[in-house]
């Protein structure tokens, strides 16, 4: 399959990059690793006129911990993810969701900006991301601005991003000591969409209560699904089977998810349910030093 | 819409060519090159059947626009033999049967490369987990797991 026509530029500066995006305006997209973006012109489910290679810009690709961030640049692979040292160490629901994306062929192509910027609901960042209260910073013609991940994603393949704007950073508050998160997908067979996965951040007070919870859930719903009654139910509760098993069920009754051949409306909506409920005790381990 | 002139590092060979934006590396490969042991199996980057390294990484080329690779080192499957010597993946692949109809095997050496270059002894599990991008519709998985396996003993040991 050969893409509809279009014309390739390879700037070597961010300002080029935004620069030619400016000009060219909706009919120009930023080509990062380029695994969702040329499926997609090949499928011709989509066009552009023009592809902006940001591949050829030096200092996009980093992962570090700075001023109380783990800062990851929008063009990191996500095989350098799943390798990081640091992710591990600090954010293992980062390094779970890294290595479920697609497959590792993909992977060494496929970027952690790239996987948010598409706005694809079956993608697996965004719900971490949710759970993790990243913030998303954006360059564009004004500069850098900051997004926090909830005002991100606004609909099916449509984010806050504008046109002229570059995805350049994400940034994830470092969760402090007895914390603990946990990606879980369910996917048919490697290399697809989640029927639905669940990711859960748990941080834990000193009596050992929950003192914060993010829940977020992927591919049941055309934007990625908080959770936020099921969140809130815990607060303030101490880790117990009862609790979680309830948080699964506010969980499973917040997403709205639609049937095609992953399964049906209930199907998904109960291995919502499930995936939540492991997801979080997986956090709790993690949270325990278990 | 303009062309694009590039210089592509292919097997150790520079080769350049004057590419449309569009062109696919899978298919400057096969058709400009004419090197056709990298294959196209699903076109939608499922298979693995079109895997080359790109700078010493196994990508799917049938998902990396030719134009990309300008300036950057590609090794396919025709690269890998030295000398009228196989590669040892490819003896492992011969020796133990790891081939049935072929169409995955020029993906499946490749990401076996990649693997034994920055993996001396991978566990089976580090082998299946490499593969888990390239599909086998014979389902000889076994026998490529062997036939890996095989390399890694025959690189570790000269």
């Amino acid at each position: 399959m050969i893409p509809s026509q279009f014309d390739y530029h390879s700037p070597a500066t961010l300002a080029e990059a935004v620069a030619l995006l400016t000009r060219f305006g909706e009919g120009a997209k930023v080509l990062s690793g380029g695994q969702s973006l040329l499926p997609l012109l090949k499928l011709r489910l989509g066009t552009a006129e023009h592809l902006v290679d940001i591949g050829r810009i030096p200092g996009l690709e980093y992962i570090k911990e700075e001023g109380g961030f783990i800062k990851i640049g929008g063009r990191t692979r996500e095989s350098a993810l799943e390798q990081s040292e640091l992710i591990k160490a600090r954010a293992p629901i980062l390094h779970d969701t890294a290595r479920v994306i697609a497959d590792p062929l993909v992977r060494n192509l496929a970027t952690v900006g790239g996987n948010l910027a598409h706005g694809d609901p079956g993608n697996d960042h965004p719900a971490t991301m949710l759970a993790l209260d990243a913030q998303v910073v954006a360059t564009g013609p004004k500069g850098e601005r900051v997004i926090p991940i909830d005002q991100f994603f606004v609909g099916l393949f449509t984010t806050a991003l504008q046109p002229g704007e570059i995805l350049t950073e994400i940034r994830i508050p470092v969760p402090p000591p007895r914390s603990g998160g946990a990606y879980v997908k369910l996917e048919r067979k490697v290399g697809d969409y989640a029927t639905a996965a669940a990711a859960a951040q748990v941080q834990l007070g000193a009596n050992g209560a929950f003192t914060k919870v993010g829940i977020a859930l992927t591919n049941v719903g055309p934007t990625p699904v908080r959770c936020a009654k099921a969140q809130d139910f815990l607060v303030g509760k101490r880790p117990s089977d009862g609790y979680l098993a309830e948080a699964g069920k506010l969980a499973g009754e917040a997403c709205s998810p639609s049937a095609d051949r992953r399964g049906s409306v209930e199907y998904k909506r109960e291995m919502s349910r499930v995936l939540t409920v492991r997801a979080l005790q997986r956090a709790v381990e993690r949270a325990e030093g278990r | 819409m303009a062309t694009h002139r590039i210089e592509v590092t292919v097997n150790g060979a520079k080769q350049t060519a004057e590419v449309p934006s569009r062109l696919l590396l899978v298919h400057l490969l096969r058709e400009n090159l004419r090197l056709t042991g990298t294959h196209i199996g699903c076109d939608t980057t499922h298979c693995g059947a079109c895997t080359v390294l790109l700078d010493g990484t196994p990508v799917k080329s049938c998902t990396v626009l030719a134009v990309q690779a300008d300036g950057r080192d590609v090794t396919t499957v025709e690269g890998l033999e030295k000398d009228g010597k196989l590669h040892p993946v490819q003896e492992g692949f011969w020796e133990k049967h790891g081939l049935q109809c072929g169409y995955c095997t020029p993906g499946m050496l490749m990401t076996g490369c990649a693997l034994l270059a920055r993996n001396k002894s991978p566990t089976e599990l580090d082998i299946r987990e490499a593969i888990s991008g390239n599909l086998c519709r014979c389902t000889g998985y076994v026998n490529i797991v062997k036939a890996i396996e095989y390399a890694a003993e025959k690189m570790r040991s000269t």
